[in-house]
């Protein structure tokens, strides 16, 4: 059940592999004394700040390891920092100080050009207002971040159809997102995310936008893919979408205050991992495993 | 291909805005087509005075009398023009590159043909030898002859616009008119020259054997003009000493810096009109220009506009990984296509343009204006577009997401 390492083509069916890698689990994502100030002199606010360092009083920062194949919730209110962390973690935005590895690069070393690279390779967003580039079709919008990937047409139509029918919506690649529902849309946004098979999902409130019915769709859709090896982050103020990580993570006032692990980073995520021992038992009652 | 594919979103990001894309286009597509078609109109005009002047004859020199420039000479010293300095320069032997010698008066009389009475452009007493010297053709009728000049016969060939006016679709040939009182029989009339460029109409003209319009009209003591013909038009330079040297004799001059007459060719002429063409052209240029730069900075101003609405659609895509290149190549390919669709419909526009007639002026098209105004416009697109690009692509994707 357990699947590690990345798919290389996420869209198609990835392959299965056995345990090779190490016992423990590699950090995908490391995050050392960051802090983010915005602001000048007495007006400075920290938006990530940490605990305070005991002998100088100052911002120590927030460290933070993710493992691979980790399915992380942040959690907090607004103004809490989560926002601020996720743009950092999406190389969106860049920390006053500390130091962020991404899959053992250190991103803060580099340029612009190389952070387009990094969030088009490593990266797959999927943002609270879903985001989608207007006047354009479902297939087209999933392919877009392998066009800037330099892929080729043929390939780039063939991925992006796979990661489409992945979240059900194979039938939908032409519409355009004035033509989809609000959870179609963020159905083509995860699958605009996956397309290029990144290290990390990063998910802003995937499902304040949505109704109940959507939000399930989408969460599975997530559970699933974290359950085939993805590793995610998603930021949510909701507790019932936070069930669904294997770790949560909360913060104040730029402090993770706590650090929750609701299920082990090996295997599928907590609810999908109940649904599935619920299934076992319903085909034991039955006599027989599917 | 990922050219391809920069094309294919700057085209998706122009057809997002029809009517502004068009409208946009619009600007430049006036600005070439204006370049285009005044210059045209220019170039034609030039070409207009260019054709009358040659009409006149090229190898023709004018002499006419009265100090030349800077030539400061108190006028009682200054000696009239007269037949005799005619005959002089007639002498094969003093002015060998001379071929023929046409004095010339000039008067104004009215004419009066039955009941209607007009007032020709000018009426002239001459030579035979001016009709070839001056390029006139004849249509109807015949020249008058030498023989007509020794006779001072009382015969005159006029001009096509003299013709419609006081005979309107009659034949004039043989009819009688009175110039001044004095009848006259219409021996000839001569071809349309055209080439009105607004100072006098040449067709409007009568013209007569010397004397008799010296008998007339004018009296025998001066000619206003002496209409020379070099042999070619390889010797209107050496024809033009000639004269000048014959002319100081006969007015016994020996300063070559005072003279009291005005040899002129054809070719000074050119230059002089040339020049004021050029300067017509120059402007009309300037403001086609000027209206070119005008749709420049229509282009500028749209880009602006549309990478300010669509900010957070470059958020997006920098998100998803889209290198600052490809958004600046996105935005700079939309407004190189915006001014060479524009330029591209402007040429079609200008060239069609230029089959009008332009307030009696038919245009004639510089090639190369086609291919600079085209070249300028894209350069436009490009340099214009430049600044509204490199916007968006220095946008930080933090901040473009978060753009309202």
């Amino acid at each position: 059940m357990a699947r590690r390492g990345r798919a290389r083509h996420s869209g198609t069916a990835p392959t299965p592999e056995t345990e090779t890698g190490p016992a423990t689990p590699v950090p995908v994502i490391q995050i050392q004394r960051l802090t983010k100030a915005y602001g000048h002199g007495d007006a400075t606010v920290h938006a990530l700040r940490g605990p305070d360092d005991p002998e100088t009083g100052l911002p120590a920062g927030v460290s933070l390891d993710i493992d691979e194949g980790d399915f992380v919730a942040v959690m907090g209110s607004s103004g809490s920092g989560k926002s601020t962390l996720m743009n950092i973690l999406g190389c969106l935005d860049v920390p006053t100080a500390g130091r962020y590895l991404l899959d053992g690069i250190d991103v803060g070393h580099l340029d612009e050009q190389q952070l387009s690279l990094v969030r088009n390779r490593k990266i797959g967003f999927i943002f609270q207002s879903f985001n989608l580039v207007p006047r354009t079709s479902a297939l087209a919008q999933v392919e877009l971040p392998l066009a800037y990937a330099g892929v080729k047409a043929a390939e780039r139509r063939k991925r992006a159809l796979a990661a489409l029918s992945l979240v059900g919506l194979s039938e939908r690649s032409g519409h355009k997102p004035n033509e989809l529902s609000g959870g179609q849309q963020q159905r083509v946004a995860v699958a605009r995310a996956l397309v290029t098979a990144p290290a990390m999902l990063l998910a802003d409130e995937p499902t304040g936008n949505l109704d109940s019915h959507s939000t399930e769709e989408v969460l599975q859709i997530i559970d699933g893919l974290n359950a085939t090896g993805r590793t995610v982050v998603l930021i949510t103020h909701e507790d019932e979408v936070a069930m669904h990580a294997k770790r949560v993570l909360r913060l104040v006032d730029g402090k993770v205050i706590s650090d929750v692990r609701q299920g082990p980073v090996a295997g599928p995520p907590p609810v999908l991992a109940a649904q599935l021992r619920q299934r076992a038992a319903a085909g034991e009652l039955i006599g027989g495993r599917q | 291909m990922i050219f391809w594919q920069i094309l294919r979103f700057a085209i998706g990001g122009l057809a997002a805005n029809k009517v502004r894309s068009a409208l946009t286009m619009l600007g430049v597509l006036i600005g070439v087509a204006s370049v285009i078609l005044l210059l045209a109109v220019g170039n034609g005009s030039s070409a207009a005075v260019k054709n009358s002047i040659t009409s006149l004859g090229t190898n023709s020199l004018t002499v006419s009398s009265g100090a030349s420039f800077g030539g400061s000479r108190s006028a009682a010293t200054t000696k009239k023009l007269t037949v005799a300095d005619a005959k002089a320069l007639a002498d094969p032997s003093a002015a060998p590159d001379i071929k023929s010698v046409a004095p010339v008066v000039s008067t104004s009389a009215t004419a009066i043909y039955g009941d209607i009475s007009y007032t020709p452009g000018s009426v002239l007493g001459t030579y035979p030898a001016y009709f070839e010297t001056a390029n006139e053709k004849i249509a109807k009728g015949d020249y008058f002859s030498a023989d007509d000049v020794l006779n001072a016969r009382k015969v005159a060939v006029i001009g096509s616009t003299t013709a419609t006016q006081l005979f309107d679709t009659d034949d004039p040939v043989g009819k009688s008119i009175s110039l001044g009182g004095t009848p006259f029989t219409v021996v000839g009339v001569l071809q349309t020259k055209g080439g009105s460029t607004g100072f006098s109409d040449p067709d409007d003209v009568v013209i007569a054997p010397l004397p008799t319009v010296q008998n007339a009209f004018t009296g025998f003591s001066s000619v206003s003009q002496i209409l020379v013909q070099a042999t070619s038009a390889d010797t209107t330079t050496q024809a033009q000493s000639e004269i000048t040297s014959v002319l100081m004799g006969t007015h016994s001059l020996t300063d070559p810096t005072k003279l009291d007459f005005r040899v002129s060719n054809q070719a000074s002429l050119l230059t002089a009109r040339e020049s004021t063409t050029k300067t017509f052209t120059v402007l009309l240029g300037a403001v086609a220009a000027i209206s070119l730069l005008v749709g420049g900075i229509g282009i500028t101003n749209i880009m602006l506009v549309t990478v300010t609405e669509r900010t957070r659609e470059i958020g997006i895509r920098k998100a998803l990984g889209a290198p600052k290149a490809v958004i600046l190549g996105q935005f700079l390919t939309e407004s190189t296509l915006l001014s060479v669709l524009g330029a591209g419909l402007g040429v079609a526009v200008g060239l069609i343009g230029s089959h009008f007639k332009v307030v009696g002026i038919v245009p004639v098209v510089i090639p190369s204006s086609v291919l600079g105004a085209f070249a300028i416009a894209v350069a436009i697109g490009l340099f214009f577009g430049s600044y509204p690009a490199n916007r968006a692509a220095s946008l930080r994707p933090i901040d473009a997401l978060r753009h309202e």
